[in-house]
């Protein structure tokens, strides 16, 4: 028989900051931000940061918001840095209050590291294939297989591959420059980091199919041979 | 309880039907009741190859739509006993693949055959994924050449996501990779892709290594799978390939170049 059970979860969520519900261009700036990477932002749950607005103390004001949210394919959830007016509007619209972090809204990244090691890391132990599309959201991807050309890896955090990477590694898929990409025997396709990115034709031939890992250095996507540390490098 | 195999590959015309014919002809020989179904609607070539094309009355989209019987549609095989073939329509498409339908027929089919050889059509769309999805072990039919290793790792992503095993999260799909119209002299020379690039790529186990061999065009010329004829270096290796899926350790032949025998040489040269 099937039990139900109450248990608590670490998850990583997005904020939209409101400054006026019923700005008609609303709608579009957040289309616009969905439109760059579509299948990360897909039913993707969001917390409204009220910090900046002194609207949305009625039902009718969160009932709009949600619309044009959902619209674009967003949950909303929560609610952040509420008055008690706003609160109590938007617990009648069923969403949560979300502790506030500074007060301010956080950026997807700065949570992470705030919760640190509370981020699940994705584990993949079969071998990745041609087609196959992996993404780990809110934490780095480790994979313990061959990846072939034609398959995808994406993470918010690092990838790790202990094994031949042959098709495209994107980290940092949420903007985290501080991603890296590391391959047993590298032979990616692309890589991309914080969205700079890197084909195959680009990257020196000498760090290829051997250990290497991958960087934002001064905002340019770089390959760095191997995985020992070099006192000079520093 | 039968076994399902699918031999898929994702490209087309790498070898499926030919090796279809010829590993469920190589398990009715050894004694096992096997049937062969072909699973390319509109574009059917099994009935063919397995020489019965003038005795096909119904087909299998006939038994999905209940319009025949299983055993009104089956054609046992006129050389093996224990061998039929389930032909498939020339004249409709794959969308007459209903899923219930198939599901009904593969279970009718397990009670009465140890062995279920699905050809399945390239590609990786309806027709091929009905094919896979009920497949037990699957026999991923590759060339040794780059696009087909491509498309065979595909299609092995499809049988570990889209198969019923994979569904319904039991055991996977068992991966027996055949690669076929090998030339090891070709090899030799570095213009085709040796076994061990083909292993490094995929990760699947071999089952063997079929010769390029003009046999085989003879052979579905004639209507006669080709593992039935004695003088085919291909034959016998799909032989040693159906020992292999049954268990038995079996040398790769056919994998080397041939080495010229000394007198072979001599004589050469002196004439």
């Amino acid at each position: 028989m099937a039990v139900n059970r109450v248990e608590g979860g670490i998850f990583t969520v997005m904020v939209i900051g409101i400054g006026d519900p019923h700005d008609p261009a609303l709608g579009e700036t957040v289309a616009e931000q969905v439109r760059r990477n579509p299948d990360f932002f897909a039913n993707a749950p969001v917390v409204l940061d009220l910090a900046e607005t002194l609207s949305c103390t009625s039902v009718a004001d969160f009932v709009a918001l949600k619309t044009v949210l959902r619209r674009q394919r967003l949950v909303p959830v929560g609610v952040q840095n509420a008055s008690a007016a706003q609160l109590r509007a938007a617990l009648a619209v069923d969403l949560a209050p979300f502790p506030s972090v500074g007060g301010r809204r956080v950026a997807a990244r700065n949570e992470a590291k705030a919760n640190g090691s509370g981020v699940a890391t994705r584990l993949v132990t079969r071998p990745v294939r041609s087609g196959m599309q992996i993404y780990a959201r809110g934490g780095d991807l480790v994979v313990v297989a061959p990846v072939s050309a034609g398959a995808e890896l994406l993470a918010d955090g690092n990838i790790h591959v202990y094994g031949p990477l042959r098709g495209r590694a994107i980290a940092g898929a949420r903007g985290d420059g501080d991603a890296r990409i590391f391959a047993q025997r590298m032979e990616a396709e692309l890589l991309a980091i914080a969205g700079r990115y890197l084909v195959s034709e680009a990257m020196p031939p000498e760090h290829l199919k051997r250990p290497a890992q991958a960087a934002l250095v001064e905002d340019r996507l770089q390959i760095l041979p191997g995985f020992e540390f070099d006192p000079g490098r520093e | 309880m039968g076994k399902v195999i699918v031999v898929t590959s994702g490209k087309g015309g790498v070898g499926k039907t030919t090796t279809s014919a010829a590993m469920a002809t190589g398990l009715a020989l050894r004694g096992h009741k096997t049937v062969v179904i072909d699973f390319d609607v509109g574009l059917r070539n099994l009935d063919l190859v397995m020489g019965c094309e003038r005795r096909v009355v119904f087909d299998f989209i006939n038994v999905i739509n209940g319009d025949a019987k299983l055993n009104q549609a089956l054609i046992k095989d006129k050389r093996i006993d224990k061998l039929y073939v389930f032909p498939t329509s020339q004249t409709r498409d794959k969308d007459a693949l209903k899923r219930d339908g198939v599901d009904k027929v593969m279970d009718e089919l397990r009670e009465e055959f140890d062995y279920i050889v699905c050809d399945s059509p390239a590609g990786i769309e309806h027709g091929a994924l009905t094919a896979l999805y009920h497949a037990d072990h699957a026999v991923i039919v590759t060339n040794p050449e780059i696009s087909s290793v491509r498309d065979s790792d595909r299609i092995i992503g499809m049988l570990a996501s889209k198969s019923r095993r994979a569904e319904r999260n039991e055991a996977p799909v068992a991966e027996h990779l055949l690669l076929t119209r090998y030339s090891p002299d070709r090899v030799a020379r570095g213009e085709m892709l040796s076994i061990d690039d083909v292993k490094e790529i995929l990760s699947v186990r071999i089952l063997g290594i079929i010769p390029e061999s003009e046999t085989v065009l003879r052979a579905s010329n004639t209507g006669t799978p080709v593992i039935l004829d004695p003088t085919s270096p291909a034959g016998r290796a799909y032989e040693d390939a159906v020992a292999r899926f049954l268990g038995e350790q079996r040398e790769l032949r056919f994998a080397m170049p041939e080495r010229r025998s000394f007198l072979r040489a001599w004589f050469g040269r002196a004439s």
